[in-house]
């Protein structure tokens, strides 16, 4: 830590020769420092002190400020400045941005694209994963804090954090080559006994194959799988310990005891969670863009369809960044992402906040 | 007293858990069982797949020592020594911008924040920002960096991207700690005489650094792994390229990426080779973290 | 070089509340003042004021005239940093810093402020550690982690730590509260030594404490919560446990309430 503080501002004695000699490290003897022959107290000498920790201080609370300001200023800055690039495309675009299906952007004098389709896709999947995820990160949040062995709950848990190390190419590619062919049977049977709802009907792409939004969903539910639990996990652990006792003083079961204590006490920690679970999802990138299959025809809501969610859209243009209105019809995309997410994680953060949870 | 009326008041010792209530309970405890075996399944299918798959390429000698230059799609051999460069590189010079940056942000909100307006915004855009997604870290950064400057795409605006998302995590990791930190310590040193920053360097940050060095080298374990960034940000290279301002350079996850669109054998070893050696990079700093964190640990003996 | 403190009319507040109310009171060099009181009648805050260490809580305030040897320690020339310097001040519960060895715990005060010649501060550990009767149980073990000692051994090592930067006024928070009697005791002969050299305020809420060690002590009391807390009356120690001037600080003596 350098400090500009004690360079060169002061005359006196005591106190003031012992800061001025610290350069860099304090700690080293030999740092080249003029040590007063005695250590004494400044004494009547309060001038050189003060120059000394008051320019300390105002410089160093001066950088802690600004750091705390430049994160507020930063997401400004990215909302700001996607908003910029996306303008100009945005006032060119000769469809609806919000209700167009279309994404027609080779040709930067005829622009023509709309977002309906990727938003579709993108919540469809993700609420698919949410679906998929909410009840068995309950489930596993109440293992770890209510049916295990305490001695084991803090190892079992760092099992289930280990999924969130795992990056989403390696679980795309996993999806893809692994996880779908061997789900096929299940999704044929989806579609042939259950097409009749249309989440299960016959969708653009084939059930079979897998690349398909139901594979993709399977696989984000694993991947938000670890946030969820991680903070419902911790809600339930701060269950106070006078309620559950005052349950089982009932005579209530322990599932009862799970019922009537713990999740009335941790439910909004539980759905907040399940809130920066979603915006997980809905921004992952990869895992999508490698499972799901690249289609020219519209999403109609049955997860066997390929497609395409804004993250995923993005991604797979990413080689054809050339030039700046077609970049910047991509940028609008993300900047809608970057609206959904922010929205969605709003939300889940305020319910924390209300609840005074700590996440 | 009589016999007669001292009967009826004796029943069961016990009352009896109906059998529903029972029935329900035992369900609910299969189902617990089941979720978290549900949650184990996909990790150790994963694990196996990337190990059984990747591990074979790694294993050859050249894996880790050479890069895949002058070699063409379906040649075997090389190796990944050019992606694992890229990939810790990106990584350290994100961590060299996002520490700092971060651990000042977390003493802010601590030590000086307060209640005040600004630090209740930050503590919000720490949130926002944790939740922003990978694509749109890295949209920003084309969009200033590629887009508006004109600067070439690069290693560094990788990185930058990276910070974006390192930086919310060493907030919040640097924050839970020095919360923990006792009064006591700081007012010790207050009482004699030492200033208020000389306090937190000193004092505070150095009863929390464990923690916090953990906490960097988790994130930085997960930074490592993005694809997202590495895609829009910077084009791949089959060689070195230690230059992180100008260049293409190649990092693990961007070779599985564009190995994909090799179908021949060399590249299905070269798309796992790198998962295993991703995998093992992000375990290592797992492992790191642990070390750091007892090293670093406050001693009592 | 110890000093005499003066308080003048020193009102002390939390944001709009007012803790304490009009304290007159004077600490001559080379003696040992005991504040005595009730729970939350301010004897702590009262401390607090006198190295200027309750401005670490936010929204603190104080009102009227702290004097150190007549120049005024709020004067707003003077920096706090400074202040706490030349007042020390050992607390309730012994705060050793963790991450330090016993040895740079003893000068953790200048060597923070940049002193670094090894020689010179290893001379000022042993010379604070000897001044805190702590030198021969510690000795052999200076690069040993600070928390690794007994209670009592900590409490004595951050009186050490206090000395080493030598303050002219050190205040102690009821320094032995955490402590077991032999620790207890090994502290309060440790104050009538320091006593030679330094002007000492201390806060206790042991009685007998203030009895054994003090010259003069000041019994502080609040009406009413909710009310500021004050200073009942002042006097030699002597005087005020056998025969003091105010009902309530026989009352409290006697052991009636409080």
């Amino acid at each position: 830590m350098n400090d500009p503080a004690v360079s060169g501002t002061s005359t006196g004695t005591g106190l003031t020769s012992a800061g001025r000699g610290l350069p860099d490290e304090p700690n080293v003897p030999e740092a080249g420092a003029k040590v007063p022959e005695s250590p004494q107290p400044p004494a009547g000498n309060t001038t050189g002190t003060a120059t000394f920790t008051q320019r300390g201080d105002k410089i160093f609370k001066a950088m802690a400020v600004g750091s705390g300001g430049f994160i507020v200023f930063l997401i400004g800055a990215i909302g700001l400045f996607l908003l910029i690039q996306a303008l100009p495309p945005l006032l060119s675009n000769q469809v609806n941005f919000l209700t167009s299906r279309e994404f027609q952007v080779s040709d930067p004098a005829d622009l023509r694209f709309g977002i309906l389709d990727l938003l579709l896709v993108t919540i469809e999947v993700s609420l698919f994963a949410l679906v998929l995820a909410m009840p068995t990160a309950l489930g596993i949040a109440l293992f770890l804090t209510q049916y295990a062995p305490p001695r084991f709950a803090r190892p079992l848990a760092y099992i289930v954090d280990l999924l969130a190390a795992v990056p989403s190419i390696v679980y795309g590619l996993w999806g893809l080559l692994v996880l779908a062919p061997a789900i096929a049977p299940l999704a044929v049977w989806l579609q042939s006994n259950l097409g009749f709802i249309f989440v299960f009907a016959e969708g653009t792409a084939k059930a079979e194959f897998g690349s398909t939004l139901f594979t993709a969903g399977i696989v984000l539910a694993v991947m938000i799988l670890p946030i969820i639990t991680a903070i419902t996990r911790e809600v339930f652990s701060q269950t106070p310990r006078t309620l559950i006792e005052g349950a089982l003083a009932l005579g209530a079961t322990r599932l009862e005891v799970i019922r009537y204590a713990v999740f009335p006490f941790g439910k909004s920690g539980y759905i907040s969670a399940s809130m920066l679970g979603l915006g997980r999802a809905l921004g992952e990138t990869i895992a999508l863009t490698i499972i799901v299959a690249a289609v020219a025809a519209n999403f109609a809501g049955s997860l066997f369809s390929g497609g395409a969610s804004f993250a995923s859209k993005i991604a797979l243009a990413a080689n054809e960044f050339s030039n700046p209105t077609l970049t910047g019809a991509y940028i609008a995309a993300g900047l809608m992402l970057f609206v959904l997410t922010f929205a969605v994680n709003a939300l889940a953060r305020t319910i924390i906040a209300r609840s005074g949870a700590q996440a | 007293m009589t016999a007669t009326i001292d009967a009826p008041a004796t029943g069961p010792t016990f009352m009896q858990v109906s059998g529903a209530r029972k029935v329900k309970d035992r369900i609910a405890t299969v189902l617990v069982y089941l979720s978290f075996a549900v949650a184990v399944i996909p990790l150790v299918w994963v694990v196996y797949t990337v190990l059984v798959r990747g591990l074979g390429a790694t294993l050859s000698a050249t894996w880790f020592t050479e890069s895949l230059s002058g070699l063409l799609g379906r040649d075997p051999g090389g190796g990944a020594y050019h992606a694992i460069l890229g990939t810790l590189l990106q990584g350290v010079v994100c961590a060299i911008i996002s520490v700092p940056i971060g651990i000042m942000v977390g003493i802010y909100l601590v030590e000086y924040g307060g209640n005040s307006r600004l630090a209740k915004t930050t503590t919000f855009m720490v949130d926002i920002l944790t939740g922003v997604p990978s694509i749109v870290a890295a949209l920003f950064v084309y969009a200033v960096w590629i887009a508006i400057f004109g600067l070439p795409r690069s290693a560094f605006a990788v990185s930058l991207a990276l910070v974006l998302l390192m930086v919310p995590v060493v907030v919040r990791t640097t924050e839970e700690l020095l919360k923990i930190v006792p009064t006591d310590l700081r007012e010790a040193s207050y009482a004699l005489g030492i200033p208020k920053w000389r306090t937190i360097t000193k004092v505070v940050i150095p009863t929390a650094l464990s923690g916090i060095l953990t906490g960097v080298m988790l994130a930085l374990a997960r930074v490592m792994g993005e694809t997202a960034p590495v895609l829009l940000l910077v084009a791949y290279a089959p060689f070195i390229n230690t230059n992180i301002f100008e260049g293409n350079m190649a990092s693990l996850p961007l070779m599985m990426y564009v190995e994909r669109n090799n179908p021949t054998a060399a590249g299905t070893d070269r798309i796992w080779g790198a998962a295993v050696t991703l995998i093992l990079i992000i375990a290592l700093f797992n492992v790191l973290a642990t070390v750091l964190s007892k090293y670093f640990a406050v001693k009592t003996k | 070089m110890a000093k005499r403190l003066d308080l003048k009319d020193v009102d002390i507040y939390y944001g709009k509340f007012h803790a304490v109310a009009g304290v007159t009171l004077s600490v001559p060099p080379r003696s040992i003042t005991a504040f005595i009181g009730p729970s939350g009648c301010g004897k702590s805050t009262v401390l607090r004021t006198l190295n200027r260490m309750h401005e670490v809580i936010p929204g603190a305030t104080v009102d009227g005239q702290v004097l150190l040897d007549g120049e005024d320690i709020y004067a707003t020339s003077v920096d706090p940093v400074s202040v706490r310097r030349t007042i020390g001040m050992v607390f309730q519960r012994p705060n050793p810093f963790p991450t330090m060895s016993i040895r740079d715990n003893v000068v953790a005060g200048l060597k923070l402020m940049g002193v670094s010649d090894k020689k010179k501060l290893d001379e000022l550990a042993e010379r604070s550690l000897r001044g805190a009767n702590l030198w021969n149980e510690v000795k052999d073990r200076l690069d040993k982690p600070g928390g690794g000692i007994s209670g009592g051994q900590q409490q004595r090592l951050c009186i050490a730590r206090a000395i080493a930067v030598q303050p002219d006024v050190l205040l102690m928070d009821e320094p032995c509260s955490a402590l077991d009697p032999i620790s207890t005791l090994a502290i309060e002969d440790l104050m009538s030594e320091l006593k030679k050299e330094y002007t000492i305020v201390i806060v206790t809420h042991n009685m007998q404490q203030a009895a054994r060690v003090s010259d003069q002590t000041g019994f502080f009391n609040l009406r009413a919560t909710g009310e500021p807390g004050k200073l009942v009356e002042i006097d030699d120690t002597e005087k005020m446990f056998s025969k003091p001037s105010e009902k309530a600080t026989e009352d409290y003596i006697s052991g009636r309430f409080g």
